[in-house]
């Protein structure tokens, strides 16, 4: 009984409040990181150091007014930040967070769930997520909404392929779908050294599904004024831009499984290591963002279809021309 | 399924990269535009039309509020005009010093068409280097002026005041420094591979096609056309200088983008110059319906207090004629077309703006682009809605 239902309830509350803490101060991390990149301090005022700000802005987006457009399809376009938030934190259920310990004579494991196909959960579950940017630019009545939305099929898509092969190389290396199995077999040699071209085209492909620069297409900012979430408002907009950081931690974390080896690490426990590279992998997406411009919306499909997958599946082919000779 | 149908985008005058209120009706094909026309005027103030209801000197804030990015340029233009029908000059030391004034204007302007286009192709930090810079600037203004982003420092006959041993210490130590920051804008654009492909063979324009859109400033140098109001018809005291008119090769965005971080560097060594070689003397003309008696004079002069009260309340007549007269601006040549009636105010005072002619030539660099190029080609060309408008 207790296995089955209390200690679940338990980890699912602890790992949903660990996670969306996170997840919410990696905005304030964002704001902060890109002040500091750009010459300025970020939020100083709720707060030491606008430690309070996302709690702030979470206060004051939930007293906003809803605005919904009259031209607007009121049912999807109400329904479309559900579909992003709620596919996003369910994508939380399967990510290795450390490694099992025992506490008072039970085995306790630190994820929710393994199911043997963790890996196409999350890539399943990630592209299902993106109907709610699509419905939701699709919904807003908005030209640019449109606009937003039509990209983001199309990145979508596109990016999902070469992402797809990056991961079926580390498959083949791992022989296993699982996501604990991934991490287990990293012990003696993370697989970013095994698999260097995978994890570049993981990397890359990884930011552009999660619609950040260089490859923000959907909201492009400056071309599209926020694209697909161009009339959303309040807590609609929270939840969308919740949905987007909820993503970026999801594909930190996936990256850290897939490629840096997970929770491994000496003399800290599993669990901090497990952070600390996501946290990493979180600073590397800011940095980017702080640093490069926006590539045009072609050029970031010809990047896609001509140089990412041709690449992505020669390193498949190669992964099994060594596994086969050597492995 | 031949038959296709466009969608027609608005884009502005509320957008975030149309810079002001600049409004472009696009007729779209998918992602290309097939048809462009810009629409102005959300911007109008009837700046034109105040003048000729306002004394030559009450005119002067009136043309910081033209491109306000660079204010102290459109001063001189409007008091070189006037000083023209006045048949005056300013004494050399006011001219050095207009001179480092404009050209800070002009860098300040650059400063803002630097960040925007930066912020626009999406390199988002590049604007607050930029703005840090620009923020040196405007304490120089604040220190010789007064005001930060509108001096009007540069009066008919002269300047304001004289300039501070504090503005100059800043002018030196600034001349010192941007360089160096310079090297941090090219090193953050000039040769990022994601920039060049932005801006590359994007908006490409000829020089002859440039010359009849009536371009000016550095987009039609950017065409490779040496056309520069400085070194054509030297104002100010600008042959005393040496400097390069830098110009580009196909005219595309990336063409514009190089000849402007040129010019930051021309309009350095133009400043260097001057602070180093600055005449002493006088900075406003003796002219007695210009120049304001003291207060001591006023105090125990009758007739000075008389002058003085003429000056500052009926205003300076200016003798009947029309005359066109122009500057460089940041944008551009911008000109100051005056018609004098032997009144106070001029009788009309049409303002030739730069950024019009730009933003008129959107239609024919557009057409063929994609949206996202539209926002680098807008960008390229600098417009200013307030110097449009006006």
């Amino acid at each position: 009984m207790n296995d089955l239902i209390i200690i679940p309830i338990i980890k699912l509350l602890v790992i949903f409040g660990v996670c969306m803490l996170f997840i919410t101060y990696t905005t304030w991390l964002e704001r902060k990181a890109l002040g500091h990149f750009q010459l300025r301090y970020g939020p100083m005022r709720v707060g030491y150091h606008g430690l309070l700000q996302p709690i702030a802005d979470g206060i004051k987006n939930f007293f906003k007014e809803e605005v919904v457009p009259d031209n607007a399809d009121r049912a999807v376009f109400l329904l479309a930040p559900v579909i992003s938030i709620s596919l996003a934190v369910m994508l939380l259920a399967v990510i290795p967070f450390g490694d099992s310990f025992t506490l008072f004579g039970k085995r306790i494991d630190l994820y929710l769930a393994n199911p043997s196909i963790g890996i196409l959960f999350i890539l399943g579950f990630a592209t299902i997520g993106s109907y709610g940017t699509i419905l939701g630019g699709w919904s807003s009545g908005n030209k640019y909404g449109y606009m937003g939305g039509l990209r983001a099929s199309a990145m979508i898509i596109s990016y999902e392929l070469s992402m797809a092969f990056a991961v079926v190389s580390i498959i083949m290396v791992t022989g296993s779908f699982s996501l604990v199995d991934m991490v287990a077999a990293q012990h003696h040699m993370w697989n970013i050294v095994r698999e260097p071209v995978a994890f570049l085209v993981f990397l890359i492909s990884g930011i552009a599904e999660l619609n950040r620069t260089p490859f923000d297409m959907p909201e492009a900012e400056s071309e599209l004024c926020c694209g697909y979430n161009i009339e959303y408002s309040s807590m609609k907009f929270s939840l969308f831009f919740l949905a987007e950081y909820t993503h970026l931690f999801v594909f930190a974390s996936l990256v850290t499984t897939l490629f840096l080896g997970g929770w491994h690490g000496p003399i800290l426990p599993g669990v901090v290591w497990f952070f600390v590279k996501t946290f990493i992998v979180i600073f590397l997406c800011i940095w980017i963002r702080a640093t490069i411009p926006r590539l045009r919306y072609d050029k970031v499909m010809k990047l896609e279809w001509k140089f990412l997958l041709p690449v992505a599946l020669a390193n498949v082919i190669a992964t099994g021309v060594v596994l086969t000779l050597f492995g | 399924m031949s038959e296709s149908k466009t969608v027609t985008l608005n884009m502005g005058p509320h957008h975030p990269a149309t810079h002001g209120v600049l409004r472009v009706v696009l007729e779209l094909d998918g992602e290309t535009i097939v048809n462009a026309t810009p629409v102005i005027g959300y911007l109008h103030r009837g700046i034109e039309k105040i003048c000729e209801s306002r004394t030559y000197q009450q005119i002067l804030p009136l043309t910081d509020r033209l491109d306000y990015s660079a204010a102290s340029a459109n001063n001189l233009g409007y008091c070189l005009a006037v000083e023209k029908l006045m048949g005056i000059e300013a004494p050399k030391r006011a001219q050095y010093l207009r001179v480092i004034m404009a050209e800070l204007a002009r860098i300040m302007g650059h400063h803002l068409w630097l960040g925007t286009h930066a912020l626009d192709i999406g390199a988002m930090t590049v604007i607050f280097y930029a703005f840090r810079d620009r923020e040196m600037i405007m304490a120089m203004n604040e220190e010789i002026s007064g005001y930060r982003l509108t001096p009007s420092f540069i009066r008919i006959g002269g300047l304001a005041y004289d300039a501070t041993d504090d503005f100059i210490q800043k002018v030196r130590k600034f001349v010192q420094w941007f360089p160096k920051a310079l090297e941090g804008y090219h090193q953050l654009l000039t040769d990022n591979k994601i920039w060049t492909t932005r801006t590359m063979n994007i908006g490409k324009i000829s020089a002859a096609e440039a010359i009849n859109h009536g371009l000016t400033g550095p987009s039609l140098r950017g065409s490779g056309v040496a056309y520069d109001v400085r070194k054509a018809f030297p104002y100010s005291s600008y042959e005393d200088f040496d400097f390069k008119v830098p110009i580009g090769e196909t005219g595309d965005v990336y063409d514009r983008y190089l000849v402007r971080m040129e010019e930051f560097k021309q309009s350095i060594g133009i400043i260097g110059q001057a602070i180093e070689n600055l005449p002493s003397g006088p900075v406003f003309t003796d002219n007695p319906w210009l120049a304001n008696p003291s207060l001591e004079e006023v105090q125990s002069d009758i007739s000075a207090l008389i002058r003085r009260f003429m000056i500052n309340s009926k205003g300076t007549p200016v003798p009947g004629g029309e005359l066109y007269s122009a500057v460089e601006g940041a944008k551009g040549e911008l000109g100051f077309y005056l018609v004098g009636d032997g009144s106070e105010h001029p009788y009309r005072l049409k303002i030739r703006s730069s950024c019009f002619y730009l933003a008129s030539a959107l239609p024919r660099l557009l057409v063929g682009h994609m949206v996202a190029d539209a926002i680098a080609i807008i960008g390229s060309l600098d417009v200013v809605l307030g110097e449009i408008d006006r």
